[in-house]
């Protein structure tokens, strides 16, 4: 049975956690397609078509998918679902909108952010913010799948699978989109950086935040990530929360800075390969996690790091 | 205009969980039980709504053992209008069986708004919103920080991963929360009396002619790998020589 894949793209070239994903699928066996939905995304496509372990590329170029809607997408992937035996799609607010209606109408179970495949039909997952590790078998004819791009390392470039062009679905018109204030920025993307300061409450303000985690994000080529409470406080945008429910990240070194260390804040960003905790109060459930702790004032630490680097 | 607010009663949110020494779950005996902190969130949006004069009536849903009345009656001390228990007993309820008890609710409630947390803090699994406006072949708009009402459609801001993005949806639709949505208020004391005395249904599944077997076996529930922290630096130079000449990541 072959397995289909749902690129995450912007329609000019894929999102990383495309490349995870199918870094998953491959764990599975068996043919991979991948579903490129979009509009004017033959660019995306042939991205897809060089990946390592693709099998054939589908494109469904139509203005219809333009804005990624999760109505349409799902009736498109629907249209399509017969004869896999597995259909992915990363964990990202993409993946996690439109996914849960595939299996709904499917009338299967979705087997959300997996983490390991230890068979074809057998996953694991984290539950209660990674603090357990659910091992889950499904028995459904179809395995609808969310993958958890931070648990697979990506698949490279090394393809160069055919794209074949397919029908899109009829447009649902349920849903328009009104407008996108996306966060611009020449940082590196938070889900796919090496390196990431990350900021919380202890910052004080978004000033204050941006007048000492800036220089230092600058000199490591870091992405900036927050905490709930300093995304709640209002010192930066939603997308830079790392936690639970927000952006869950891995990178080789993660800088926590002023963040006490919620289980939900935990749960986003233990996976880290080296985690720094510079934080004044020494009993800071951060500090169990760090690998490195320093009980200190950020407003002195953070501008001597930054002279030191 | 009716709206749904389905509510789950999970594990409170500052309770650490541990794992059952036979790896048959989380142990959940003598353990603070509270409603899911976005379904709180969901209840506060609906209870708003209607203090606005845009929603006539706020029903609250809850699938799940007997003890979910308290988590009904919580809602209800929020504002809710009405409860509906939907008696699950201990039978274990995957996404998918909670979708389709809420299909059968809402096919006897009809509301035009039904307003969901977009995940439950015990699976994790963000399933039930969307698979419930995909049976009902409605629209949806998740993560939303912000609802706006008018004309018989929702203008909805969601959080997603590169930023906002606004949507309009007709109705009826499912909108689920997220965290910026509002701050749920806390129960007053006469409003939490008052819950006491608001409307509370009981029905079951086979009564509303759901199969709610679960489709996913849990084979095992094990710790996740424990991480070796701990340890502390002197200072920001000893800090940096660890990072560049032990850790080797700068």
């Amino acid at each position: 049975m072959a397995i289909l894949v749902i690129a995450e793209h912007d329609h000019a070239s894929l999102k990383a956690a495309t490349r995870n994903t199918l870094a998953a699928a491959a764990r599975l066996g068996g043919d991979i397609h991948l579903l490129v939905a979009g509009s004017n995304a033959a660019a995306a496509a042939q991205q897809g078509a060089a990946c390592a372990g693709v099998a054939k590329v589908l494109l469904a170029d139509a203005p219809q998918y333009a804005e990624q809607g999760a109505e349409n997408v799902a009736a498109l992937v629907l249209s399509l679902a017969s004869g896999y035996s597995h259909i992915l799609a990363p964990a990202s607010t993409f993946g996690k909108n439109f996914m849960p209606r595939v299996a709904a109408l499917l009338d299967v179970a979705q087997i959300s952010d997996i983490v390991a495949v230890q068979s074809a039909d057998t996953f694991v997952r984290p539950i209660y913010a990674g603090n357990a590790l659910a091992t889950v078998q499904s028995a459904d004819p179809v395995k609808v799948i969310t993958v958890r791009g931070t648990a697979f390392d990506p698949v490279a470039d090394g393809g160069s699978a055919p794209v074949e062009a397919v029908a899109g679905a009829a447009d649902s018109g349920q849903s328009k989109l009104l407008g996108r204030e996306l966060t611009v920025s020449a940082r590196p993307e938070l889900g796919a950086a090496k390196v990431i300061v990350s900021g919380g409450r202890g910052l004080g303000s978004g000033d204050k935040y941006r007048e000492l985690l800036e220089p230092l994000a600058d000199k490591l080529g870091a992405a900036l990530g927050a905490s709930r409470a300093a995304v709640d406080a209002g010192f930066v945008p939603n997308d830079f929360q790392v936690g639970q429910t927000g952006k869950i990240v891995a990178p080789q070194l993660y800088l926590a800075i002023g963040i006490s260390g919620a289980i939900q804040h935990l749960a986003g960003m233990k996976d880290s390969k080296v985690i720094v905790a510079i934080n004044k109060d020494p009993d800071a459930p951060i500090f169990q996690v760090a690998d490195y702790g320093l009980v200190a004032d950020l407003n002195e630490a953070v501008p001597q790091l930054i002279a030191a680097l | 205009m009716k709206v749904l607010v389905p509510v789950k009663r999970v594990v409170d949110y500052n309770v650490k969980v541990r794992v059952k020494a036979d790896e048959t779950g989380v142990d959940l005996a003598n353990v603070k039980m509270s409603m899911n902190p976005f379904d709180e969130i969901a209840v506060e949006e609906a209870v708003r709504l209607k203090e606005a004069g845009l929603a006539t009536e706020v029903v609250v849903v809850s699938c799940g053992p007997a003890a979910c009345q308290e988590t009904l009656r919580t809602a209800l001390a929020i504002g809710a209008d009405r409860a509906i228990l939907v008696d699950c007993g201990e039978t274990e309820l995957q996404p998918l069986a909670v979708a389709k008890l809420l299909k059968a609710v809402c096919a006897a409630e009809a509301p035009q708004l039904v307003v969901c947390g977009k995940q439950a803090i015990d699976d994790d699994a963000n399933q039930v919103g969307q698979m419930l406006a995909a049976l009902q072949g409605w629209p949806q708009a998740t993560f939303a920080s912000k609802l706006v009402l008018a004309d018989g459609k929702a203008q909805v801001t969601r959080e997603i991963d590169g930023g906002l993005e606004t949507l309009e949806i007709g109705l009826p639709a499912v909108v689920t929360t997220d965290l910026r949505l509002n701050e749920p208020r806390y129960a007053s004391l006469p409003n939490i009396m008052k819950a006491k005395k608001k409307p509370l249904d009981t029905t079951t599944p086979a009564t509303l002619g759901v199969d709610v077997a679960p489709r996913l076996k849990t084979l095992k529930v094990s710790e996740p790998p424990r991480r070796q922290g701990g340890a502390k630096v002197a200072d920001v130079a000893d800090l940096v020589n660890k990072l560049k000449n032990e850790a080797k990541v700068i």
